[in-house]
């Protein structure tokens, strides 16, 4: 097949490439430049970029970079910064990889006749073995490695993009990635896991990033029965579940912030309980196979996890008219910040039924 | 290291057409002859004190003449720098640093000139829809500085689109409207096609530089009158008549000199030549491919340049597909990570859609057979390209 794989410059991605070499595609590499801004860490830094040449080159195959900076401010910085001033919870690597990687690219690979795009994700697709004539199924399954999987971050694929993605790294372990780098002599055999936000600079940080974008407002922090306890200089910096940074005086119980109301600036701040619900209501859900939606008024047990590393938790999910659902959890469950993306596996938590976002 | 595998798409790795002579050029066999003595034997530093020192420094003497002769300058007014950039740099920071006045260029230059300039402060003049220096808004922000101008910096030839700027009305402009300031050219893309003797003639200071003639890279030229005093960039051994240290790149001196010396000589007979292969490139292309617009009509332009902004394709797809098949060609300027960055001199033009812009650019050894090669394989690229991308292109 004709691939081309997706090189961020880490190590990863450089062992994604070198193993499709060896499965004997022809493998074009691409780095995608995404932001225009100054930023020293992630995706979109010069350093990087050279890491992922200097990898190709070692390879022996050809890299280009693809300039995406307008669709990137446009579908992830953007939203980024709106979402912080409304007062939910962004997910920009998730939005890159709907928006960017899987769409974006996948398009522009497909224009220019590749058969398939690649990334160094830790995943596995899975083609499910049906019938003559019949359609063939993909299935979207955690990588082997449980620390490392990412399946959280392309749950939005498609059967339409599983059916042309590569995950060449999703069945190994991070050890054996590392391992085939340094036998390869790959110089990002020990270059550390990116872990910020791609486009904040390490050096200027998220509150200056957004201080410059968005006008903060100084909220009133109250307790439950509304009463003015504390004082907060930007509440589109609060987050849901947030203990510390909320000018509250020592000592007393540990409180924590339960509600956000944003038209009134106002921080409400209690017990933990507080944070505890029995049901999270999920919009704008995707499926990795449309035939796995149940249907209206039907039930579906799932595992759900609500961040990139957290811990599955059992509900019983159920459908609603339009993109939107409702989890029943087993047990009571902290509120999910609205924004959060809420991804669904199958009961045994191996694969990806699809996601969406907490309202 | 693995074998490198055939690329996806290229039959015939070998069979490359270079459509990039705006970039640089390939080095002429003659022009690396006249180097490599100075590469291999003739090794010495002209600045020593003994016959091996003096062999180097004839040669960097004579060479010093011819560059003169064929820009039509003095020889004491030649500065040998390691290119374009370094010339162009030391012009406007010398003259900004002398606080005199303001420094002045139109907003379509290279960035080796708007870079410095904005870099001290100076003024962004308008172009017109053709690249060139708006001669009205020119005279208006001469008028306007407050402090005087001291630098006026307009480009011979514009490096995207090809544009030639006619200096001399120009040039009376600047006398009539800041008669103290020093008139520079950044004239690198000029010396394959313009008569650069013609230029040096109205201008106070013009930049050349040897790869976009044949010549190696990493030198070039500043080119100054008597009046105009250079503060150096670099300091030390005082080379250059203390107007640029370092010591002498004899070779690449000497082939700067040989490759203009060739260039202005052998000028009018590309202009002919390579005009027609440019004329039947595009004229074959339009005819070939609907939706394909010149960005400058051709009497604006030097002989070698194409610039289109073609229909339904974004360049960065169209640029890979040619490569894929051997044609090298060029959108606007590249960034540090080698991406596409949106094309500031399309910008200053008032082009909106600059997403199909594209630059071929032909040379000396640019031939009929790599013209009709190229005109199949830009066909061919993008009538898929749009058949492709007619369902997702927003």
């Amino acid at each position: 097949m004709k691939v081309l794989v997706a090189m961020s410059g880490g190590v990863d991605s450089s062992v994604a490439a070198a193993e499709l070499i060896d499965a004997g595609h022809e493998v074009v590499g691409v780095t995608m430049r995404l932001w225009g801004g100054s930023s020293d860490t992630g995706c979109c830094s010069v350093a990087d970029v050279d890491d992922a040449r200097r990898v190709a080159q070692q390879l022996g195959i050809d890299h280009v970079v693809f300039n995406f900076s307008d669709d990137f401010n446009a579908a992830v910085v953007a939203p980024y910064v709106e979402a912080h001033r409304n007062g939910t919870t962004p997910n920009p690597c998730i939005e890159c990889n709907r928006h960017l990687k899987f769409a974006r690219l996948s398009e522009r690979a497909d224009a220019l006749d590749f058969d398939a795009i690649a990334t160094g994700h830790h995943a596995r697709i899975e083609r499910l073995t049906t019938g003559t004539g019949d359609e063939p199924r993909w299935l979207l399954r955690r990588g082997a490695d449980e620390a490392e999987d990412q399946s959280y971050v392309v749950h939005m694929l498609d059967q339409r993009e599983l059916a042309r993605t590569l995950f060449p790294v999703g069945g190994m372990s991070k050890d054996q990635v590392r391992a085939i780098a340094a036998r390869r002599g790959l110089r990002t055999a020990s270059k550390p896991d990116s872990q910020d936000v791609c486009f904040i600079g390490r050096t200027e940080g998220r509150d200056v990033f957004l201080g410059s974008r968005i006008p903060f407002r100084s909220g009133r922090v109250v307790n439950t029965d509304g009463e003015q306890v504390g004082e907060v200089p930007a509440v589109e910096l609060v987050t849901l579940g947030q203990r510390r940074g909320l000018g509250l005086p020592g000592g007393g119980p540990k409180r924590y912030v339960v509600a956000v109301d944003h038209n009134t600036a106002t921080v409400v701040v209690g017990d933990e309980e507080l944070l505890d619900v029995s049901v999270t209501e999920v919009s704008q859900v995707v499926w990795a196979d449309p035939r796995l939606r149940p249907a209206l008024g039907e039930t579906l047990d799932v595992m759900v996890q609500c961040s990139a590393h957290g811990a599955a938790r059992a509900a019983s999910l159920r459908t609603a008219p339009g993109p939107r659902l409702t989890l029943h959890w087993s047990s009571p469950q902290r509120r999910i910040a609205p924004g959060q993306s809420v991804v669904f596996y199958d009961p045994s938590n191996t694969y990806v039924f699809g996601g969406g976002i907490a309202i | 290291m693995s074998a490198r595998q055939s690329p996806v798409g290229v039959n015939d790795a070998d069979q490359v057409v270079y459509l990039d002579h705006a970039a640089t050029t390939p080095l002429r066999a003659d022009v690396l002859e006249a180097m490599m003595p100075h590469l291999t034997s003739s090794f010495a530093n002209p600045s020593g004190a003994h016959r091996l020192a003096r062999t180097a420094r004839q040669s960097v003497d004579e060479a010093r003449e011819v560059v003169a002769e064929a820009a039509g300058w003095k020889p004491g007014g030649v500065i040998f720098t390691s290119g374009g950039t370094e010339a162009d740099n030391t012009i406007v920071t010398s003259i900004a640093r002398s606080g005199v006045g303001t420094v002045v260029c139109p907003a379509a230059e290279h960035h080796a000139i708007l870079h410095p300039v904005e870099a001290h402060g100076g003024v962004r003049v308008a172009v017109d829809a053709a690249g060139a220096v708006d001669l009205s808004a020119l005279a208006a922000a001469l008028d306007s500085a407050a402090s005087g101008v001291a630098l006026v910096s307009v480009m011979a030839v514009n490096n995207e689109v090809g544009t030639v700027t006619d200096l001399a009305a120009v040039a009376a402009v600047v006398r009539r409207h800041a008669p103290d300031a020093v008139l520079h050219t950044d004239a690198v893309q000029a010396g394959a096609w313009l008569d650069l003797a013609a230029i040096g003639s109205v201008v106070d200071a013009m930049s050349i530089a040897a790869h976009k003639l044949g010549g190696p890279k990493g030198v070039g030229a500043l080119l100054v009158a008597d009046h105009v005093n250079i503060r150096p960039l670099l300091l030390g051994g005082g080379q250059e008549r203390d107007r640029r240290s370092g010591t002498h790149n004899v070779a690449g001196i000497v082939g700067l000199a040989e490759a203009l010396r060739l260039a202005q000589d052998e000028r009018a007979d590309n202009v002919v030549q390579i005009g027609a292969l440019r004329d039947r490139l595009v004229d074959g292309l339009r005819t070939e491919v609907d939706g394909i617009t010149e960005t400058v009509p051709r009497d604006r332009k030097v002989a070698g340049s194409a610039h289109l902004l073609i229909d339904g394709i974004e360049n960065e797809a169209l640029l890979f597909l040619l490569d894929r098949a051997g044609v090298c060609a060029s959108a606007a300027s590249a960034c540090a990570s080698g991406a596409m960055e949106p094309s500031h001199v399309l910008a200053a033009m008032g082009v909106t859609n600059s997403t199909g812009a594209i630059r071929l650019t032909l040379g000396a050894a640019s031939d009929q057979a790599d013209i009709e090669r190229a005109i199949d394989v830009l066909t061919e690229s993008i009538t898929m390209l749009r058949r492709r991308t007619a369902s997702t292109l927003r």
